[in-house]
């Protein structure tokens, strides 16, 4: 039964997220808050993994979620649900392609979908956000705005940002890098 | 059944050597697509790449899936987006098997609230590149503020948000909105 329900979420998945890899990233996070074979608290490491792994990311994240869900058989089914509908939708439109480029619906449907998009994605980054820099359970108890900061975390996050912007190494560098720091101050 | 074999060989290559998929995987496909092989042209290969932007899926199996149909119809299409799949399909199962087994490791925890913070950083720095290349004039900024409140607050099925922003370009583009 759960891979009848994996293959349908990850089917949906691969049908409404539109822009690649990171925008399929709402649509697991939507799966983690509503099952509970997909831990919401597994989450940032699935993203580090596919991240810092060879591979698209979609594809990656995909077939981690699958694998916690099921084990290889998840994985496989969580990544063939997500691949079908671009398999199915690329080869209807291959035959007219030029066609549908040219499409003015198209066209305005793509120009509304993508503020959407970027906000979809910014929301689940929140959701990452808030279980790793912020205490907002200890902030419910004492109800002082300085609990709420996790001050360790934000600072190394802040760190990560400015270094980000400033040296544009792979992303592994910096999952690494934080890997080391996070045993070293105890995270 | 050779070139099919060659499909899966070379799109499991492209797969296995690019990190992060969609733009990362450009410069690989040229050289062994357009370049070694000649499945498609330089021309071809960036229509590709544009539609698979806009068609639902990931894009780096938008594109393989082009280019196996084109070649070879649906069986090659399905051949290279085999390949472009199976290595990350063989890489992260085993990681993901060798984690479930450290896990408990009060290092490995350490390590991974670590990576946690890199991770918000890498997809805060995403998202702020994307909005600005995606959110524009304020029918756009309208648009993302809703949607992102709306997520935030009640976090509803992200799919709603998709088809509402389909049929608003729609009628926005009907009503002449988009023009620049």
């Amino acid at each position: 039964m759960t891979l009848l329900l994996l293959f349908y979420e990850f089917f949906k998945a691969g049908l409404f997220a539109v822009g690649g890899g990171l925008a399929t990233l709402p649509f697991l996070y939507d799966i983690a808050a509503r099952y509970d074979w997909m831990p919401m608290e597994k989450m940032p490491d699935m993203i580090a993994i596919s991240e810092s792994t060879p591979g698209p990311l979609g594809i990656n994240m995909a077939t981690y979620a699958g694998y916690q869900a099921y084990g290889v058989l998840g994985a496989i089914v969580a990544t063939a649900a997500l691949v079908l509908p671009s398999l199915i939708v690329i080869i209807i439109i291959a035959n007219f392609l030029k066609k549908f480029q040219a499409n003015k619906l198209v066209q305005d449907s793509f120009s509304g979908l993508r503020p959407i998009v970027a906000a979809l994605i910014a929301a689940a980054c929140w959701q990452v956000m808030k279980i790793t820099l912020f205490f907002f359970d200890v902030y419910a108890e004492t109800q002082n705005y300085l609990d709420l900061f996790n001050w360790k975390t934000l600072f190394f996050f802040v760190l990560i940002l400015v270094l980000l912007r400033k040296f544009k190494l792979h992303p592994f560098f910096y999952i690494a890098g934080a890997a080391v720091a996070g045993i070293v101050f105890q995270m | 059944m050779k070139e099919l074999w060659t499909m899966f060989l070379t799109f499991c290559r492209i797969g296995g050597l690019t990190f992060g998929g969609g733009y990362a995987m450009l410069p690989m496909l040229q050289r062994e697509v357009v370049e070694k092989y000649g499945w498609a042209t330089e021309e071809e290969l960036m229509d590709y790449y544009a539609v698979g932007q806009c068609t639902p899926g990931i894009i780096a199996v938008n594109t393989a899936t082009f280019i196996g149909y084109k070649r070879k119809g649906i069986t090659g299409a399905i051949a290279a987006t085999a390949g472009v799949v199976f290595p990350s399909l063989v890489i992260i199962t085993v990681i993901a098997a060798f984690l479930s087994n450290i896990q408990d490791n009060l290092y490995v925890q350490h390590a991974f609230a670590g990576i946690r913070v890199a991770v918000c950083a890498l997809v805060g720095d995403t998202v702020i590149k994307l909005a600005k290349k995606s959110v524009k004039g304020w029918i756009g900024i309208c648009l993302f503020l809703i949607t992102l409140i709306i997520m935030v607050i009640w976090n509803p099925s992200p799919v709603w948000f998709v088809l509402a922003g389909i049929v608003a370009g729609m009628l926005l583009g009907k009503a002449g909105a988009w023009k620049k």
